[in-house]
């Protein structure tokens, strides 16, 4: 079941073409990535499925129905560049975002009370946006993005701006609102929080949906099958061991043992590559070197680069 | 509540209860009642003067009639008016009076000239006088013509006669029009007033948008609502901000100069009173007359009171009318030019660029409060005729000529053009500030403006 279903995408503004037949779905109940470097056209897909703005063609399905105005109470937005009213006290702001998302004012305020009591700022409600520190803002403009309990979140670089503690907090909030159903879309750089969060990840470059999928299965396809050992015995025993298609990529002297990196054909496994190490050295440690999102996100950047000029 | 309702809302009464919001309401009646004291004691002052003046007439209708009236005097000139105007010596006499043969068939028609602007006491005197003076020429007439019998209100009404005297000032270089009469008084007032909310709450709209967009919560609304709702909720809530203030004002004023008037007619009754008793003392009249003389003297303090006089000249104008079409094209020229304003505001990111996009709504808008002035003096003039029809001007131009008198077809139409404008500036607006709110960096041509009418949704 899938909450999004982007269909053939594009949205072009001037000379300048923003997305180009983008597609993907999003699993509902999933913590989806929106990744793509600065300009590739993640705000603009954004936008659309808020109904800020419209595509040039193709169509966004929002669980299995066209895209309409009544689907707006359900999503919430975080958008990259925060703001509120400077001049506009905490509560009387939060109540009328929330009222402006369809909430009526006594629910929205009953919610309200929760989330300040949680968040510990009940002393705030009174003070003027202005008089709060920006971490502060940050905090009221999460609360106002969640309070109408949407089914789609989407959030635009959600922990820039928190210190660890609070980007903690806003990580447990999510992952809370994630086991009750809520899709989370994640547009950010931070490659550790997709690693640490998502299931799903779509990655856009120049306009152009290049990569989409589970991370797991993602993860699998990169895989580089280049293995770590830690072992004790001279690197030319080991050396010897390495006959028929291994590669020895690096070997280093650790502290009390030697450390190598080798790589193993497709047409082996790890087993056999232990069988031959074992009987020349003693393995002490023997772990994958997987691939970090990051590291996918920039190979994949920089092979597509060369040809954009 | 509908969500442009919650936005209508929230910019009615976050303006409301701002400072500013409230001192400007204080502020604008005490000044409006201070203008009305100084007109007050300036009339005051100056009715006081004996006046002489040179009388010519044409129409033969005063000959003997016309000696002295209140403070004025007159001398009678067999001269014809081209000559007289010649020979006048404003040190003698302050002004002449030309009364033309036709002033039975046309009351417009008579003229005063002066060296100096006539004040405005001795110009409702000089017309109350020739007014009432046609009216016995036409009741003379009337009954000549028909029996008593028939003579019923709508005869009343044929004879009733509104005389407008015309000022013209002689100068050196000759004539110019001048005009002190309250009606264009009125007039330019209401045009003022009109050109002064207008650009005033045009520029808070445009302010609001610059705000919405630099604070960037514009984004977190318009996942919200339509901009379109964004952008009228935010015209329509200032546009009651002006209904609110505007109401205060003439609740305010009306108490002011209410009680300013009192004052005033207090002071002139003393006056007199005064000089009544001090008479009375002089020629030893017994006590028991006092109640009689009392009596006396505030009769003859209401007939030259100024604010009697202002109150009968308001009146002969179309009050009502006024004050109808006043909130009209306020309400259609607001609209008109706030929703430019709120273009320009969504197409910059901040207050001093605005200067560009400014001149094209500042221009329109200052040829109609010049056309006002202008008309103060030629109310009739084929420009302001046609301004009165262009959308652009008419809010400013059309409330001079109202208190002068309108067809109604011309009012219709004038309407008509301001509701279908506004209409077409929404439309014209709402396209380039949706694409306009989410744009940031660059400042755009006029040709990317023109771009982003046509951009889709």
């Amino acid at each position: 079941m899938n909450i999004l279903n982007i269909q053939h995408v594009s949205k072009t503004y001037a000379a300048h073409k923003a997305l180009d037949d983008v597609s993907f779905d999003v699993p509902a109940g999933s913590v989806f990535g929106l990744l793509g470097p600065n300009g590739a056209g993640k705000t603009s897909l954004i936008r659309i499925i808020n109904q800020i703005t419209g595509p040039d063609s193709g169509s966004i399905l929002f669980n299995s129905d066209k895209l309409n105005k009544d689907h707006v109470q359900q999503i919430g937005y975080l958008p990259e560049e925060r703001g509120l009213y400077r001049k506009m006290e905490v509560g009387e702001q939060c109540l009328y975002l929330a009222q402006l998302k369809g909430m009526s004012r006594s629910d929205a305020l009953k919610k309200l009370k929760v989330w300040f009591e949680k968040f510990e700022i009940k002393a705030w409600w009174k003070k003027k946006i202005d008089e709060l520190s920006k971490g502060m803002q940050q905090k009221v403009q999460f609360i106002v993005t969640v309070l109408h309990e949407p089914k789609l979140l989407i959030l635009d670089e959600p922990f820039t701006g928190f210190d660890p503690i609070n980007a903690n907090l806003i990580k447990d909030e999510l992952l809370k609102m994630k086991a009750n159903g809520t899709t989370i879309v994640l547009s950010t750089h931070r490659m550790e929080s997709v690693e640490e969060l998502c299931s799903h990840i779509t990655l856009i470059n120049k306009s152009k949906k290049i990569l989409d999928g589970s991370v797991k299965q993602i993860r699998k396809q990169f895989k580089s099958n280049i293995y770590e050992v830690r072992y004790i015995g001279h690197p030319i025993s080991l050396a010897n061991g390495l006959w028929g298609g291994f590669e020895l990529l690096e070997s280093l002297p650790e502290d009390d043992h030697n450390y190598a990196k080798i790589k193993i054909p497709d047409d082996k496994q790890t087993n056999h590559l232990l069988q031959s190490l074992t009987s020349e050295v003693q393995v002490m440690g023997f772990n994958e070197l997987a691939p970090s999102m990051n590291d996918i996100f920039i190979k994949i950047v920089s092979e597509q680069a060369p040809s954009q000029n | 509540m509908s969500k442009i309702g919650l936005i209508i809302k929230r910019e009615y009464l976050t303006r409301v209860k701002k400072k500013s919001f409230i001192i400007m309401t204080i502020l604008g009646p005490v000044l409006i009642g201070g203008l009305y004291g100084v007109m007050f004691y300036m009339m005051l002052s100056s009715s006081d003067e004996i006046t002489k003046i040179k009388f010519v007439d044409e129409s033969g209708l005063f000959s003997d009639t016309l000696k002295r009236s209140g403070n004025l005097i007159f001398e009678k000139d067999t001269l014809p008016i081209q000559i007289a105007k010649h020979v006048y010596d404003p040190n003698v006499f302050a002004g002449i009076l030309y009364v033309p043969q036709n002033i039975v068939e046309q009351p417009g028609s008579a003229v005063y000239y002066s060296a100096k602007q006539p004040g405005l006491a001795t110009m409702e005197n000089l017309e109350t006088l020739l007014q009432k003076r046609v009216e016995d020429v036409k009741l003379n007439l009337m009954f000549s013509r028909m029996n008593v019998k028939d003579f019923d209100k709508n005869a009343l009404k044929e004879i009733k006669t509104n005389i407008d005297i015309k000022t013209k000032l002689l100068t050196d270089k000759g004539e110019e029009e001048s005009s002190t009469g309250v009606t264009s008084m009125i007039g330019f007032g209401g045009g003022l007033l009109m050109f002064i909310f207008t650009f005033l709450y045009g520029v808070q709209v445009m302010r609001g948008v610059i705000e919405e967009k630099t604070n960037r919560i514009v984004e977190v609304i318009i996942s919200s609502v339509r901009p379109f709702q964004l952008m009228m909720g935010k015209i329509i809530g200032i546009a009651l901000v002006g209904l609110t203030q505007f109401l205060l004002w003439i609740v305010l004023s009306a108490v002011i100069t209410t009680v300013i008037s009192g004052f005033a007619a207090n002071k002139i009754d003393t006056k007199k009173l005064m000089h009544s008793s001090s008479m009375k003392q002089k020629m030893n009249l017994p006590q028991g007359n006092e109640n009689f003389s009392l009596e006396a003297g505030k009769d003859q303090a209401g007939k030259s009171n100024p604010v009697g006089m202002i109150k009968t000249s308001l009146k002969s104008l179309p009050l009502p009318l006024i004050i109808f079409s006043f909130l009209f094209y306020f309400l259609g020229g607001y609209l008109f030019y706030a929703s430019l304003f709120a273009a320009v505001g969504s197409a910059i990111d901040n207050e001093t660029d605005t200067q560009q996009f400014m001149m094209p709504i500042t221009i329109p808008l200052m040829l109609g409060y010049f056309a006002a002035i202008g008309m103060m003096s030629h109310p009739d003039s084929a420009l302001g005729y046609w301004l009165s029809f262009v959308p652009f001007t008419s809010p400013i131009v059309m409330m001079v000529r109202i208190p002068f008198g309108v067809p109604a077809y011309e009012l219709i139409i004038s309407m008509a053009l301001l509701v279908l404008g506004f209409i077409g500036t929404t439309w014209l607006a709402s396209r380039i500030y949706r694409t306009g709110i989410l744009m940031y960096g660059k400042k755009p041509s006029w040709k990317e403006l023109g771009k982003w009418i046509f951009y889709k949704g």
